[in-house]
């Protein structure tokens, strides 16, 4: 567990910042495993708010209808009227959404919410309805995930100030926030505050413009419940432990200890620091210092190559790019009968028109009541024409045997696939296999930028641990067919394995595992494509090929187009 | 509209919420400068901003719906029919013996992510079929953008069905709803504006090519830009009247500005040599079909107009080519991050540096 505001106190403070300025804040990730420290924290959140202020349960996976708001049919129905229902969204309006689950949001559900989050109101723009309510709230993410990358939606958790990990449960009650909240407005903010919060969110590798003002408003909150009239220092190092700790990205530049005031970018600060704010300096070592003992120990090696936010970013997009195969999605194809369960969508018209004959007849029995009589029999829904995606899996040999002579070309080659994934909108995932084991270079996306980085960034050189490869593409087919898409793989080697499954070298035991990897996809009738990067085709690429029910193709004979019309036709048979 | 027996509720919209005035947006010129530009010419064919979170994408786009000067429409027309413009009236408009004229603000109109295409296209009065039994059409979002600007907030997460739709609209400039019983076509020509992190998910080309600027923003990575634009963010939160008070003269001066270019339009000259540029410019990158030729054409015309020039020259071409062109190099698109290299690279080549 990394990059999270770790120290019971600050957890604690976090829940009274957030009741002070839960609109200004946004809210916080709240990375805990069910159970009473959760509980505690969000109790502990709800006493310090007024009475009275909403507080919502956002389920994952809530349909549109509810999130939004649309037409409350039997309401409807029941009146002879339109009559709307609202969503979750503007339920919570002046309150606190508590989103379950937040790991597993999708991309759309939460754009929707960043949306609110930006504009304080929710458009509802659906079943015949045009509404605007508003929604001014906080988000309470519940993220129960375990893995580093199994995150919220990095888009959502941007918008939230904290990030807070939960290990005690918190103490005390909270007294003051309520004067706190109207003292709030009065908190005076010296000079030197703004420029050190910018210094410090740059020397951290933070580039969003939200992170500082997060940092302003929650220092402002925190001078506000400690009684001060202006920010001090503490307050100030109370919101960049808070804000900045699980955002940055690298570590500044200047040794920690460094007595002098720090010039972060040299050039620039120059006009806007000396200026003004003599003690501007020693302010931003101050924030540094906060900033650096939120981060845990163990994760400064990482932070140092900037890898963690890569990782990070991976995987919490990759995963949160999927979406789930429904029957609301898609493109309208007509209208069937059936019963309103949750997720179907009411064809109003077409149900409208199916209780239009009986109108006379069930007025006639059943007496007074409204104009139209519609029955659950009349009731037609939408269907939807669900068009499988494709997901195009690349298995990238980038060993040394592969990688000094033709690596640069098969790169090329993905590019080109890619490109064609671009056009019919697949998404594509890599993996690459060199040294001793595969790597999940993208998890499955249809963002091209990042595919074409993740290859950028893939070093050659090493043995070739062909089977890891494979089993590796493998386990990504899988889990996109157990999400109803339709996988096509397609593996870049030259077919030398020499490294086996329990990855210890020898050619006969790496060969022998590769077929065996092998046979599985055969098994599954996986659309597969294997191009032989060797400079000279190999035997043992083609007996593989044959072992996986692939299609072979050697690179050496192939040009751009052979090899995207090569995939075309794969991907017909997928 | 009832909003059911346990909704307290107001009935109105929200109350209209402070916008954080345009001309305080720190930098991000080539973004304010795209967005003037289509409220100049709407023709231009729409902007696409692409970038970084919290660049204030969102921001730039409600901000200029705030300063756009008014526009004369039909009164009462639902569509907002122009009575300047009588070939594109609406069916009801045509058969009025008389029009009257009033002044409306100029629609900007977002489509929420999760709308139904009913509302988008409109669709049958559910009130009136309800109460009343009447089959009668109720516009969509389409047709309220009339004239105006369409916003998408991560349109790149648009539901495809819906894109189509806007695919189809942006080309016929007429929406046609052929369905439920109902058959109705109005004008719906707009300035479609959309907004996105490219790391969420790609365009898709068809709607690419249908935004006639495309930008990029970047967080600004300087640290005195970086501090003015919290300064003004904060100081707006606090007191949001007096900020905006402050920067009134200045929005009048850029609505004073918008307006003085539109009137200068019809007299900017785009001589040949400039057009023959444009051209060359197009080959050597090798933008598929005509309309980047005729968007970059026109968005020159535009910018001329907005800097006072009468004649479209050399230095206007450069300053746009990059959002004119930069998301029309089809031949590679992979090459879409390097995209603004490559046009800067074509423009050194032909023109010098």
């Amino acid at each position: 567990m990394s990059g999270v505001a770790g120290p019971a106190a600050d957890v604690e403070l976090a829940a009274l910042l957030l009741a002070i300025d839960p609109l200004g804040l946004g809210g916080a990730v709240l990375r805990a495993a069910p159970g009473p420290a959760r509980e505690g924290w969000l109790a502990r959140l709800r006493a310090a708010l007024p009475d009275a202020t909403p507080w919502r349960r956002l389920p994952l996976g809530i349909p549109d209808s509810r999130l939004l708001g649309g037409l409350d049919l039997a309401a409807t129905l029941a009146t002879g009227r339109a009559v709307a229902e609202r969503g979750v969204l503007a339920e919570a309006d002046g309150g606190i959404l508590v989103a379950a689950m937040a790991e597993r949001m999708d991309t759309t559900t939460a754009a929707k919410l960043c949306s609110v989050l930006d504009a304080g109101e929710v458009s509802v723009q659906r079943d015949g309805l045009g509404l605007t309510l508003p929604a001014r709230l906080a988000v309470v993410a519940l993220d129960e995930g375990l893995a580093e990358e199994e995150a919220p939606p990095a888009a959502l958790a941007e918008r939230l100030a904290f990030r807070l990990l939960l290990e005690d449960l918190p103490t005390g009650a909270p007294k003051e926030v309520q004067e706190a909240r109207a003292r709030l407005s009065d908190i005076a903010v010296p000079e030197t505050l703004l420029p050190a919060l910018c210094a410090a969110a740059m020397a951290f590798g933070i580039h969003s413009l939200r992170a500082p003002l997060f940092a302003l408003r929650a220092a402002r909150a925190a001078a506000a419940l400690a009684g001060h009239a202006t920010v001090e220092e503490a307050d100030a190092a109370l919101a960049v432990r808070l804000v900045y700790g699980h955002r940055a990205t690298q570590l500044p530049e200047q040794a920690p200890s460094e007595p002098d005031p720090p010039e972060p970018p040299p050039e620039q600060d120059d006009s806007a620091e000396n200026q003004k704010q003599p003690e501007s300096g020693a302010l931003q070592e101050m924030l540094l210092e906060a900033t650096r003992a939120a981060l845990p120990a163990g994760l400064l090696a990482t932070l140092g190559a900037g890898a963690r936010e890569a990782a990070r970013r991976a995987g919490a997009q990759g995963r949160a790019g999927h979406k789930r195969l429904s029957a609301q999605r898609g493109r309208p194809i007509g209208t069937r009968a059936g019963a309103l369960r949750a997720g179907a969508r009411l064809a109003l018209v077409e149900t409208l028109r199916a209780a239009a004959p009986w109108q006379g007849l069930r007025r006639r029995e059943g007496g007074a009541g409204p104009l139209v009589r519609v029955k659950r029999e009349d009731i037609r829904l939408l269907r939807f024409q669900q068009h499988t995606e494709t997901t195009a899996i690349f298995a990238v040999d980038a060993s040394g045997s592969a990688a000094l002579a033709r690596l640069a070309e098969a790169k090329g080659a993905v590019e080109l696939l890619l490109a064609d994934c671009y056009v019919r909108r697949d998404r594509v995932a890599v993996v690459a296999f060199r040294g001793r084991a595969a790597e999940l270079l993208l998890p499955p996306t249809n963002s091209l930028l990042r595919a074409k980085r993740s290859l950028a960034g893939l070093p050659g050189g090493g043995a070739t641990p062909l089977a890891a490869g494979i089993d590796a593409a493998m386990a990504l087919a899988e889990e996109a067919r157990r999400r109803g898409r339709t996988p096509l793989l397609v593996l870049l080697t030259d077919g030398r394995a020499n490294i086996a499954r329990d990855g210890t070298a020898g050619r006969p035991r790496a060969e022998a595992d590769a077929l065996a990897a092998a046979a599985p996809c055969r098994a599954a009738g996986l659309a597969t494509l294997l191009v032989d990067t060797a400079p000279r085709p190999q035997p043992f690429a083609k007996q593989l090929a044959e072992a996986m029910g692939a299609r072979y193709l050697a690179l050496p004979s192939v040009d751009s187009q052979k090899l995207s019309a090569a995939v075309a036709t794969t991907r017909e048979a997928a | 509209m009832d909003l059911g027996p346990s909704a307290l509720v107001t009935r109105k919209a929200a109350v209209a919420r402070p916008v954080f005035p345009f001309d305080a947006i720190v930098g991000q010129d080539e973004m304010k400068l795209a967005l003037l530009i289509a409220a100049v010419d709407p023709s231009v064919g729409g902007v696409l901003v692409f970038g970084d979170r919290g660049t204030g994408k969102s921001t730039a786009v409600r901000a200029l719906a705030a300063l756009l000067p008014p526009m004369q429409a039909v009164a009462g027309c639902r569509f907002s029919c122009d009575p300047g413009r009588p070939a594109d009236l609406c069916e009801s408009c045509q058969q009025a013996a008389e029009l009257a004229v009033a002044t409306v603000p100029v629609p900007v109109v977002d489509l929420p992510l999760g709308a139904t295409e009913d509302r988008v296209a409109g669709a049958l009065d559910i009130e009136r079929a309800l109460a009343h039994g009447q089959k009668a059409f109720e516009p969509g979002l389409l047709a309220r953008a009339h004239r105006g600007f369409l916003y998408i907030d991560e349109v790149n997460l648009l539901e495809d069905h819906l894109v189509d739709l806007l695919l189809d609209v942006a080309a016929s400039g007429e929406n046609v709803v052929e369905r439920e019983g109902i058959s109705i076509r109005h004008p719906a020509r707009f300035v479609l504006v959309g907004s996105g992190n490219p790391e969420e998910g790609e365009l898709r080309p068809q709607l690419l090519d249908r935004f006639g600027l495309s930008v990029d923003v970047r967080t600004p990575s300087d640290l005195a830009t970086r501090v003015e634009v919290i300064k003004r963010r904060d100081a707006f939160e606090r007191d949001s009247a007096g900020f905006l008070a402050n920067w009134a003269e200045a929005a009048e001066a850029t609505r004073a500005r918008i307006l003085a270019a539109r009137a200068l339009m019809p007299a900017v000259a785009v001589p040949d040599a400039t057009l023959e540029n444009a051209a060359r410019l197009c080959m050597a990158l090798g933008t598929d079909g005509l309309r980047g030729e005729l968007t970059l054409i026109r968005t020159a015309r535009a910018l001329a107009a907005l800097e006072g020039d009468e004649v479209v020259g050399l230095p206007h071409l450069r300053r746009i080519a990059p959002p004119a062109l930069r998301h029309r190099l089809r031949r590679n698109p992979l090459d879409e991050a390097v995209a603004t290299t490559r046009v800067d690279r074509a423009v050194a080549e032909l023109f010098g540096p």
